[in-house]
């Protein structure tokens, strides 16, 4: 340590001079590092704002005019009606997995265990191209046996509608997510809880449901929460299979009028309202669960 | 004695249990009659947790068997083999012996008259309103009615082990086993719990109880037993286990608990 005038360290107080001290705040310190970084963030916060001003490219009219366009706020239903619905088909299969994981039988285990290897292992666009070709890979659906003739059998364009294959692609990648999340929230309840509710004769399906799940939401639901915001804007690779969502909306007037930068904002600006609504909504509900947690906990 | 009374509720022949290399019950005999508090003395690690907890199933055991009112928790005795029983039969089973924890385990997100019904309502499907009646019934005889709508973690850990008792008997068990109640309870707490499980003993429950406390089973227990390593070492009326031990590790023991 370095020693200097400043250096007090070995001073010893008496304490009858501190007790008629008024203020027991100490006085803050400041140092030139706070105020070297706060002036730097100013000057490029400032530099940031004359940027967007004075560049006419950023066309700020042109997004006045697109931001509340018929087609961009389709494409925001389009939006969270594919979040909804793959985070539905993520959560429902993610729980399944989760509980195949910890079966007793090896070979659940080892089939959640391959399932999520690959959904995790492989990239989310790769997944959604594959489901939005998957007519070319089976032209038709239907039961029958692999490499045999159908007992019947659907179009799998007619069966599988684009909008159903975004919806499977990103929701079975997500279940791969919600798994590992559910997973860990089992693991967080303590075994005495399961213990007990075996002893009383509840077996395995009645523990779950009424002991085990239910204090596991605590643990599963604010990481779900995240997986909702990353999932709103996840489903924007839906664009590559032509799904009609908000980004490939504004995709669709760019390409009319070639105003790609303002129509990228105003898909941005969107985006980004939904997500803050979801933070805030998420913000919500972990302050409402850490009550409980606290009226509720055991000792 | 009916025919009923004299079938004894506990009979273990030859328990054997290990776990990994170590083996924890080195064949233990052990027969409960009804009505009979048992008490299971002994060091930690000489097994009496882990045979109390093969009593219902909650450890599988390796060798040997283990009767409670005549059936085989875990199997049954099909034209002279023994084949794994349905969950649904052993969970049923399950339901008839009462257990109450260290660690009391009640469910955090539940009132403590939630935790009494659950399995009333659950496993024996009695009516919302019966099941309360009783659970309320039960919770007043344990001194707790005024803390039906409590939440676990609002409760000393005495309150919380009287309502899991109440809740194991909510099951109207024939056989009660508690595994160290009082051990992870603060000294002054200790007495409450006591006093709850021998109102239980004197109406006449099948207990067996795996306990540090001398002066409970001294006072309450029809049989102490003390087991070593294992094994059954010393096994007889509490005043002559207790008072009088004829093996050299019960003395060496007793004296460092009493």
């Amino acid at each position: 340590m370095k020693v200097s005038s400043d250096d007090r360290s070995h001073d010893r107080i008496d304490l009858a001079d501190l007790v008629d001290i008024a203020d027991h705040e100490p006085v803050r310190r400041h140092t030139a590092g706070r105020a070297v970084s706060g002036a730097a963030i100013l000057v490029l916060a400032a530099f940031a704002v004359a940027v967007l001003v004075t560049n006419p490219r950023f066309d700020w009219p042109t997004v006045g005019r697109y931001l509340f366009d018929v087609g961009v706020l389709k494409g925001i239903v389009v939006t969270l009606e594919l979040t909804l619905y793959a985070m539905v088909v993520g959560i429902l299969f993610g729980i399944v997995l989760a509980l195949l994981r910890g079966s007793g039988n090896p070979l659940s285990r080892w089939a959640a265990a391959v399932y999520i290897w690959f959904f995790r292992g492989t990239p989310l666009l790769v997944q959604v191209l594959f489901w939005g070709f998957a007519a070319s890979l089976f032209p038709r659906i239907g039961p029958g046996i692999p490499g045999g003739p159908f007992l019947f059998s659907w179009d799998t364009n007619t069966l599988i509608p684009i909008f159903a294959a975004a919806v499977l692609g990103l929701g079975l990648n997500e279940a791969a997510y919600v798994a590992e999340i559910v997973r860990g929230g089992l693991l967080s309840v303590p075994l005495g809880q399961s213990e007990a509710a075996d002893a009383l004769g509840l077996g395995r399906l009645r523990t779950l449901r009424f002991v085990v799940l239910p204090q596991a939401m605590r643990t599963i639901i604010p990481p779900i929460g995240n997986q909702f915001i990353s999932m709103l804007k996840m489903t924007s690779v839906v664009l590559v299979i032509g799904v009609a969502d908000l980004l490939d909306s504004v995709t669709e007037i760019y390409s009319r009028n070639y105003r790609q930068i303002p129509l990228l904002i105003v898909a941005s600006i969107w985006y980004l309202v939904m997500t803050t609504l979801l933070t805030l909504a998420q913000a919500r509900l972990e302050k409402r669960l850490g009550r409980s947690l606290r009226s509720r906990g055991t000792r | 004695m009916t025919a009923i009374a004299t079938r004894p509720v506990v009979q273990a022949h030859d328990v054997h249990k290990s776990f990994g290399a170590v083996e924890v019950l080195k064949g233990i005999d052990l027969t409960v009659q009804r009505g009979e508090v048992v008490c299971l003395l002994g060091a930690s690690g000489s097994g009496k947790s882990t045979f109390l907890r093969c009593i219902n199933h909650l450890e599988t055991v390796d060798r040997g068997f283990i009767l409670v009112d005549g059936q085989l928790v875990g199997s049954d005795l099909v034209r002279g083999h023994l084949r794994e029983a349905r969950p649904s039969v052993v969970a049923e089973r399950k339901s008839r012996i009462g257990m109450v924890f260290q660690q009391f385990n009640l469910f955090g997100h539940m009132t403590v008259l939630q935790n009494v019904i659950l399995a009333p309502m659950r496993v024996k499907k009695e009516s919302r309103a019966h099941a309360v009646e009783r659970g309320i019934a039960l919770l007043e005889r344990v001194g707790l009615g005024g803390k039906k709508d409590s939440y676990p973690g609002h409760l000393s850990g005495g309150q919380q082990q009287r309502v899991a008792i109440a809740r194991a008997l909510a099951m109207e068990p024939t056989l009660m086993l508690f595994d160290e109640p009082t051990s992870a309870l603060d000294p002054e707490l200790v007495g409450e719990v006591l006093d709850v499980m021998r109102d239980l003993a004197a109406s006449g429950m099948t207990m067996v109880v795996v306990t540090h406390e001398m002066g409970f089973a001294r006072q309450v227990a029809s049989t102490a037993i003390f087991l070593s390593e294992g094994r059954i070492i010393e096994q007889g009326p509490p005043e002559q286990v207790i008072d009088a031990p004829s093996h050299e590790r019960t003395r060496s023991f007793l004296a460092k608990v009493l």
